[in-house]
């Protein structure tokens, strides 16, 4: 360590590199404990006292195992009161305690807001400091944030039941799923993660705008807030919602290189600590492992693309500037802020410590693509898992036509059903993207919402697109997004690309849990090997790349050829 | 209302998946809503109120931190370590340029937004190299990129050193001080990578400027 204490001799590669290194060290070390105390959680027969108190409370049976269809109404029900009560909030904040004087938010926007946050999107049209008081931060967004991601971790959970199931048809019981993700999951680890933040220097209070004269002796007024509570929330959970419109760039959120290293650990280590616990719930940790090694995989070649773009300053104005520093902190530089931006794109988190719409055309283009990818390398907290589980069977359909071996995985067939339905799961998403974006071009009041002009512009909106669809939340920022119409579209975008997915999931888990497995033969393609790997990987590519190329190439990669 | 509808076109799923009469699959529908809504109120009790009390409470341990560690001048508050302030003339060094309102506004953080081809900003990066080499009296191809570019917030606290480096002969001339004294301060404000590699060198504005009108006396 002493070479490193004389921080001038180190160059910028070797100090980035050293960062991502630390950064890989601290996933390695957590995955195992962490995937393992997922799995014992999930499975575990024991509740705890405040659990079954919950449990008395909400009047159900704390060890009901029930069918997907009873599954899936408890998600939607359950997520319907969310959305409800969340527009209530929203539209009623004028009449609550610390709204900082604050009215209600315009109807489409408190629509796309609820749907946002409850969907785990994080999409924002609106700008934190100039419309949320501090009450509908903690109560109404903070919760959600919990809530949503505790959802996504259910739903991946009772997909792994399936798929473990010796034909007893059942898959869980989503309240226990849910109470359980949240107390002896989500709350402890933002806990610790918001004391952690607090620590580097993340604000928390109660302080309403307070007006200082500056040292200049001008007039500046900064508002306060429960920043941190919300900060370890919003990276752990894969939500990414702000406290302030300029999200984890805002020195409040995220006030030094200490703080942004531990943010993006944060919004990786559940999905990355996710395969483990699959490997552990179906008793052979090396399927965990070839699912980790094709979200390893494609993370790094997608962080190495984003970096070397970044650090190179391509395009026009980077290159005249000498470096690509609009849009980002000095404190960060472009290795921080391209580990952030493949992170927060690659876990459906929608957080930023940068603002993207000023990437290169390379750099932006790659974090459009982390996005169209589905949410998968690793995804979001329970989506990623479940998203990455429908690829690995599509891929073990696929090598079965190849080489003529009967498709099963994990011992469960994949029958006309079960393809059907990861079929579907695989054309909602692009469904509701490439719609969206057809509909918003061909109206000429609506195509003023690009910022920027020419394929630029056309990447500003396919990205906000993506990103509703895929419940990510970041944007090309300069897209102006908050009118009636995109609010309602936007809204729509999330709703489906959040809900359509998850209930197919659930079908197939049903699907999968009224099957017996069958022992594996040498006719069996095994799921836990390097070629399979490869295999998996490539589907991820070549599905993503087959429907998004078109509008790809009018977009990023028409503005990094130009 | 929209959020209603929505629910509407989302139940059919569940219902015909099941097999049962749509009906039936309402009701249960409307059962699985009222669990629902009990947990939301308990976990926005827990989640919503407890949860950031406690951190809140952790905070007041470390008040300084908690509060967005607030700069003092002679007992007077004129900020926070954390957001960068406006700072025009000579005489003060100035921080980068700011797209969050009329500058370093925190009710309206935010990027510029424009992209690496854009004209407007092509414009005025030249604008802004023009500007900064006539008032350090530097040549234009050498002046920092921090200075040329807004950033992300729009509050960036922070200058690299090179900027900083750039300002000195000019503020050192503006207040009648000894160009070491300056170069001095710089110096001492400058930090570097946390733990050696993680991030980047800077240089705070507020606190320097602070130590600056200090010296000045």
């Amino acid at each position: 360590m002493s070479s490193l204490s004389d921080a001038g001799s180190l160059s910028d590669t070797a100090a980035g590199l050293l960062q991502i290194g630390l950064l890989l060290l601290l996933l390695a070390a957590v995955h195992v404990p962490l995937g393992d105390h997922i799995a014992r959680t999930m499975t575990s027969s024991r509740h705890l006292r405040v659990e079954r108190a919950a449990y008395r409370l909400l009047r159900v049976d704390a060890d009901a195992d029930t069918r997907w269809p009873t599954y899936a109404l408890s998600v939607v029900g359950f997520s319907t009161v969310s959305i409800l009560l969340l527009y209530a909030f929203l539209r009623l904040q004028g009449f609550l305690p610390l709204s900082l004087g604050f009215g209600a938010m315009e109807q489409t926007q408190a629509w796309n807001t609820a749907v946002s946050f409850v969907t785990n999107t994080n999409w924002q049209s609106y700008s934190g400091e100039s419309a949320l008081g501090h009450l509908v931060q903690m109560a109404g967004l903070t919760v959600q944030n919990f809530l949503s991601a505790a959802v996504g971790l259910a739903v991946a959970v009772a997909l792994v039941r399936g798929l473990v199931s010796r034909g007893t048809s059942t898959i869980g019981s989503f309240w226990v799923d849910l109470v359980r993700s949240t107390v002896r999951v989500l709350l402890p680890l933002a806990l610790l993660a918001a004391v952690l933040l607090l620590l580097t220097g993340v604000v928390q209070n109660l302080t309403g705008a307070t007006e200082y004269t500056t040292l200049a002796g001008g007039s500046q007024t900064i508002v306060g807030g429960p920043i941190a509570s919300q900060e370890a929330i919003k990276e752990l959970g894969t939500n990414g919602g702000g406290f302030f419109n300029a999200n984890s760039a805002h020195p409040f959120e995220n006030p030094n290189a200490v703080s942004n290293l531990l943010e993006v650990f944060l919004l990786l280590v559940i999905p990355f600590s996710l395969p483990r616990a699959f490997g552990t719930m179906v008793g052979d940790h090396r399927q965990g492992l070839t699912i980790l090694a094709v979200m390893g995989g494609l993370w790094g070649a997608s962080l190495a693309v984003t970096t070397w773009a970044e650090t190179h300053a391509l395009g026009t104005v980077p290159q005249a500037v000498g470096s690509a520093m609009e849009g980002k902190e000095v404190r960060f530089g472009e290795w921080a802020s391209a580990l952030f931006a493949t992170s927060t794109t690659m876990t459906s988190t929608g957080a930023v410590n940068s603002f993207h719409d000023s990437y290169t055309a390379l750099g932006g283009g790659a974090l459009l693509l982390n996005m169209m990818l589905g949410e998968v390398t690793p995804g979001g907290v329970g989506s990623g898992l479940y998203g990455m589980l429908v690829l690995a069977i599509l891929t073990v359909f696929l090598g079965g036509l190849m080489v003529g071996r009967t498709p099963e995985y994990l011992g469960k067939k994949i029958r006309q059903r079960e393809i059907t339905l990861v079929a579907l799961y695989i054309l909602a998403t692009p469904f509701a993207l490439l719609v969206g974006v057809a509909v918003a071009l061909s109206g000429a009041s609506t195509r003023s919402a690009m910022l920027n002009s020419g394929p630029h512009g056309l990447s500003e909106l396919l990205y906000a697109f993506a990103s509703a669809a895929n419940n990510n939340g970041s944007a090309f920022a300069g897209f102006g997004a908050n009118t009636p119409f995109y609010n309602t579209a936007l809204g729509l975008a999330m709703l489906l690309g959040r809900f359509v997915p998850l209930l197919l999931v659930l079908a197939l888990a049903g699907a999968f849990a009224r099957q017996r497995p069958a022992d594996a033969t040498t006719g069996t393609l095994p799921t836990s090997s390097v070629t399979f790997a490869g295999l998996h990987a490539a589907v991820v590519l070549v599905v993503a790349g087959l429907t998004f190329f078109p509008a790809l190439s009018l977009g990023p990669l028409a503005e990094a050829l130009a | 209302m929209s959020s209603t509808a929505s629910t509407a076109t989302l139940e059919p799923a569940g219902s015909t998946e099941n097999g049962g009469a749509p009906t039936a699959s309402l009701t249960a529908l409307v059962r699985q809503a009222r669990t629902g809504l009990v947990l939301l109120v308990a976990m926005t009790a827990l989640l919503g109120l407890v949860y950031p009390g406690v951190v809140y409470a952790v905070g007041r341990l470390v008040p300084e931190r908690a509060d967005g560690q607030v700069v003092r001048v002679d007992g007077r508050p004129v900020g926070s370590a954390l957001i960068g302030q406006q700072f025009t003339g000579a005489q003060w060094f100035a921080p980068r340029p700011s797209a969050a309102g009329d500058g370093y506004d925190p009710l309206a953080s935010g990027a510029s937004n424009l992209g690496p081809e854009s004209t407007d900003l092509a414009t005025s990066v030249a604008e802004r190299r023009a500007a900064v080499a006539a008032a350090d009296g530097v040549d234009p191809a050498s002046v920092p990129a921090d200075a040329l570019t807004a950033s992300g917030s729009g509050l960036d606290p922070d200058i690299s050193p090179a900027y900083a480096q750039e300002q000195v002969a000019r503020v050192a001339r503006a207040r009648g001080l000894d160009l070491t004294v300056v170069a001095g301060l710089v110096a001492a404000h400058t930090s570097g990578r946390a733990a050696g590699f993680l991030g980047e060198e800077h240089v705070n504005v507020l606190e320097l400027n602070v130590a600056l009108a200090a010296t000045a006396g």
